[in-house]
């Protein structure tokens, strides 16, 4: 075999760590990894949030991000190690040699400029073409990444493409200096599932046609499993496996992979609908103010008591919207919806409190949906006194039940949603739900922003409170797994209307709509070869093209 | 309070200085306010010290000299120091109150209610600040209250728009239309959700205002519409002393020295507070 063309040697990096009640201090973040990379290879790296797969992505660009610094090892590309060189170099070396496609492309290109000016801009930079030759070059990739209009597209602004044509230009951007290596920090995690296959298909397609070697960090073992030749597990900054696709797909060693490999393990048996509807959605039909056309149109779903009903689409198909009719933020313009067995008003300001109380919210983004001024204790607490006059010691002894619930300790009632963990937050955000005893919750995306095995924690402990509370789930997710691992019910949402609606079983069954074979389709599997044959059989084309 | 940075505790030295100056300054003062206990402009006893005294001075018992009509200056200084830091802490609540809760209103409702305020604000920011404060003051009596009134209303309109500025960004986070959908009334929405996210950026809006209303009170008082004589107030004192500036007589610099190092260390302060209130962790961080 040739000399490998990146070669990183014991690989140390370190931070400085600012804990609550204590002296700043330096810790390692990634301790002592090592591997190759071959020209015209992929390395998949692969862990959790924290594991260091992104801090050792930048490190093969003698970067640390954020008060990172690289505390040992050897990174060497092309025969020289990166650490030693003169800052003169790294910098030909960034954009140069090397590249980096983010994970989110919208934040990483500068809205003012078009977006051919950004694509080139590195490799003119560099020296490597003169302007012209680098614009036909972009066009070239431009058309290798399957974007529409190759000649054209270049002129566009960023806000001009959808979300996965940007990934795709980012990834024209990467490669237009004609790098030797190219960094992928989770190119696809912020699209959806229909949109992440084509990316995926041009990512591997302008690999194999660029000979370019890269490292692709991702959190998806299923999505790692289609582009990679060999791939990394990390775990808490330590290398956990290393091996080829085949292997660690196939027949994992270690237990954490193990774990990776067949994570969401719940079996969740569908209940028949049973007694009256908890919520009915009739007819609705919703535009947001100032608008000209529908986001909703004639959307119907029941939902039964202690019931899960999941609705699923991708970005922009409307679900989200339709929480935000049935809280009442956005009445609707047809339609009503009926709860508890009365009629809603569709207005938030004229719902009475016990409307209020009884369906309550969790959502997306724990972090942002909990005051960060406020302690665990006010923000579970503050429910209680609202709903239930509930004061001192009475309320206290409540939020340790609900704390114990959600099986925190009441160690927590003190902190500061700063002090808890991703997990950790949105089992505070579950508590404050709960403390309402709401008759049903409206759960948007609650694990989507989660890693997969805490994301599996949270699904079983709102499964189990389920059974205890006897409380309704209305389930907003684009995740196909999630659906399968809770449902009783599903909704099909596709451009604002209910594309399929059932019970789980009927939904998930054959025969399909076209657009329900798309998104089954779509969902990554883990295993080999899955990519060629999903793209080899599709019906119909995903709307993010 | 273990971990006070040396800057902070600098800043809080010379505030409190001030301030306590300000609050004890009949029991201070060595003279009273508009004594005349000496010559006109007589050198001061820093200068004798300094070596910088003109000629045939060789002691001084006024540490600042006098001023133009013979009154001790130190005295003045510290009298004129009590009016003027009183008004302006009083004009700075004003304006923050006023403001800040009319910003978060107007952030929190929105739609006419908010259009109609901040038109208004526009309208009134849109007119020199000095200018229209001058206009008024010139039709209404100069009385203190009246000056922390006018000052206040005047400054109010800049807080309003940092307010809502913040507020329109708190608002849309998850947390406030969690409130919301809890049935919480706006004003629990405005004090607990809303406010204590908005501190930090008002905190340090706040040392720099009140500097501003220092030098705003002491610009009125210069003009002849601030504190009337023979009340001493700092740009009073600049006013009656600066024609002294041409034959050298450092009386009208002393209370721009004062000014810059009262704005100097309330803002030393205000950076440390701003540092507390940043943390996400209850300062425990």
């Amino acid at each position: 075999m040739s000399d490998p063309l990146v070669n990183v040697r014991d690989l140390k990096i370190g931070a400085t760590v600012y804990p609550p009640g204590e002296r700043p201090h330096d810790i390692e973040i990634v301790h002592g990894v090592s591997f190759d990379l071959q020209k015209g290879k992929v390395l998949g790296l692969i862990g959790e949030s924290g594991a260091g797969k992104s801090t050792i992505g930048l490190a093969s660009m003698a970067y640390g991000r954020g008060g990172v610094k690289i505390t040992g090892g050897e990174v060497w590309i092309n025969g020289r190690d990166i650490l030693q060189t003169s800052v003169r170099d790294v910098r030909a070396l960034r954009g140069g040699e090397v590249t980096y496609v983010s994970q989110s492309a919208a934040a990483s290109f500068n809205p003012a400029k078009k977006i051919m000016e950004q694509v080139i801009e590195a490799a003119v930079e560099h020296g490597k073409f003169s302007k012209k030759d680098a614009e036909a070059r972009a066009r070239v990739l431009f058309a290798k990444l399957g974007l529409p209009d190759p000649d054209n597209i270049g002129d566009r602004y960023p806000h001009q493409v959808s979300g996965g044509q940007l990934q795709r230009c980012m990834t024209a951007l990467a490669l237009c200096p004609e790098p030797d290596l190219v960094v992928f920090d989770e190119p696809t995690t912020a699209l959806d599932v229909t949109t992440q296959i084509d990316v995926l298909k041009a990512i591997k397609e302008a690999i194999r046609d660029t000979g370019v070697a890269a490292l692709y960090i991702t959190h998806d073992l299923a999505v790692v499993a289609q582009v990679s030749d060999d791939i990394m597990v990390l775990r808490h900054g330590d290398m956990v496996e290393y091996g080829d696709v085949d292997q660690i797909i196939n027949a994992p060693r270690e237990d954490y992979t193990k774990a990776l490999v067949s994570v969401r393990s719940i079996e969740h048996e569908e209940k028949a609908p049973a007694g009256d509807p908890v919520l009915s959605i009739r007819n609705v039909t919703a535009r947001y103010k100032g608008t000209k056309f529908d986001v909703l149109h004639n959307v119907n779903a029941d939902l039964y008591p202690g019931q899960t009903l999941a609705v699923v689409g991708e970005s922009g198909s409307g679900k989200s919207t339709l929480a935000r009719v049935i809280t009442g933020l956005l009445p609707p313009r047809e339609g009503e919806i009926e709860f508890a067995g009365r009629v809603l008003s569709p207005d938030l300001a004229s719902r009475t409190r016990d409307d209020l109380r009884e369906l309550q919210m969790i959502y997306q983004m724990a972090d942002v949906a909990m005051n960060p001024r406020q302690t665990v204790g006010t923000i579970i607490g503050r429910p209680l006194e609202f709903y239930f006059d509930m004061k001192g010691a009475e309320k206290r002894k409540r939020i340790i039940e609900l704390l114990d619930e959600i099986e925190l300790g009441e160690e927590f009632i003190d902190r500061y949603p700063a002090e808890l963990s991703g997990g950790q937050k949105q089992r505070v955000c579950i508590a404050r739900a709960l403390a309402a005893k709401p008759k049903m919750i409206i759960c948007d995306e609650v694990t989507s922003a989660l890693d997969p095995l805490v994301a599996d924690g949270i699904l079983k402990l709102l499964l189990n409170l389920q059974k205890i509370e006897n409380v309704a789930y209305l389930f907003i997710t684009h995740d196909l797994a999630t659906v399968r691992a809770i449902s009783d019910n599903i909704a099909v949402m596709y451009q604002g209307r209910v594309q399929r609606y059932g019970s789980k079983s009927e939904v998930l069954s054959p025969p399909f709509d076209d657009y329900t074979d798309l998104l089954l389709g779509s969902v990554p599997e883990m295993r080999l070869g899955w990519l060629e044959e999903v793209i080899a059989n599709r019906k119909m084309e995903s709307a993010g093209n | 309070m273990k971990n006070i940075p040396i800057s902070a505790l600098i800043g809080l030295f010379f505030t409190a200085l001030y301030f306590l100056m300000a609050i004890f300054a009949p029991l201070i003062a060595p003279y009273g306010m508009a004594e005349v206990v000496g010559d006109v402009w007589e050198p001061s006893r820093i200068e004798i010290m300094l070596g910088i005294a003109p000629d045939g001075f060789t002691e001084s018992q006024y540490w600042l000299g006098t001023d133009n009509i013979g009154r001790d200056l130190l005295s003045r200084m510290i009298y004129g120091g009590r009016t003027t830091i009183f008004i302006a802490t009083m004009a700075t609540v004003v304006s923050f109150t006023l403001g800040s809760v009319l910003g978060f209103f107007a952030a929190v409702t929105g739609g006419w209610v908010d259009q109609s305020l901040s038109r208004f604000v526009d309208l009134v920011m849109s007119i020199p600040t000095l200018i229209f404060a001058l206009v008024v003051l010139s039709v209404t009596p100069v009385t203190v209250p009246m000056l922390i009134i006018v000052m206040g209303l005047l400054d109010s309109t800049r807080v309003y728009r940092l307010a809502r500025a913040v507020a329109v960004d708190i608002e849309v986070m998850d947390y406030v239309e969690a409130a919301r959908l809890r049935g919480e009334g706006t004003s629990w929405i405005i004090f607990r959700e809303i406010l204590p996210n908005a501190l930090s950026p008002l905190v340090a809006e706040m040392g720099l205002r009140f500097i501003f209303m220092v030098l705003f009170v002491s610009t009125l008082s210069f003009l002849g519409l601030g504190v009337q004589p023979p009340e001493a107030d700092w740009g009073g004192i600049v006013k009656e002393n600066k024609d002294g500036i041409v034959y050298g007589i450092p009386a009208a610099l002393v209370p721009a020295f004062a000014i810059a190092t009262l704005a100097i260390s309330v803002n030393l302060v205000a950076d440390w507070v701003l540092n507390r209130t940043t943390s996400l962790k209850g300062g425990r961080g």
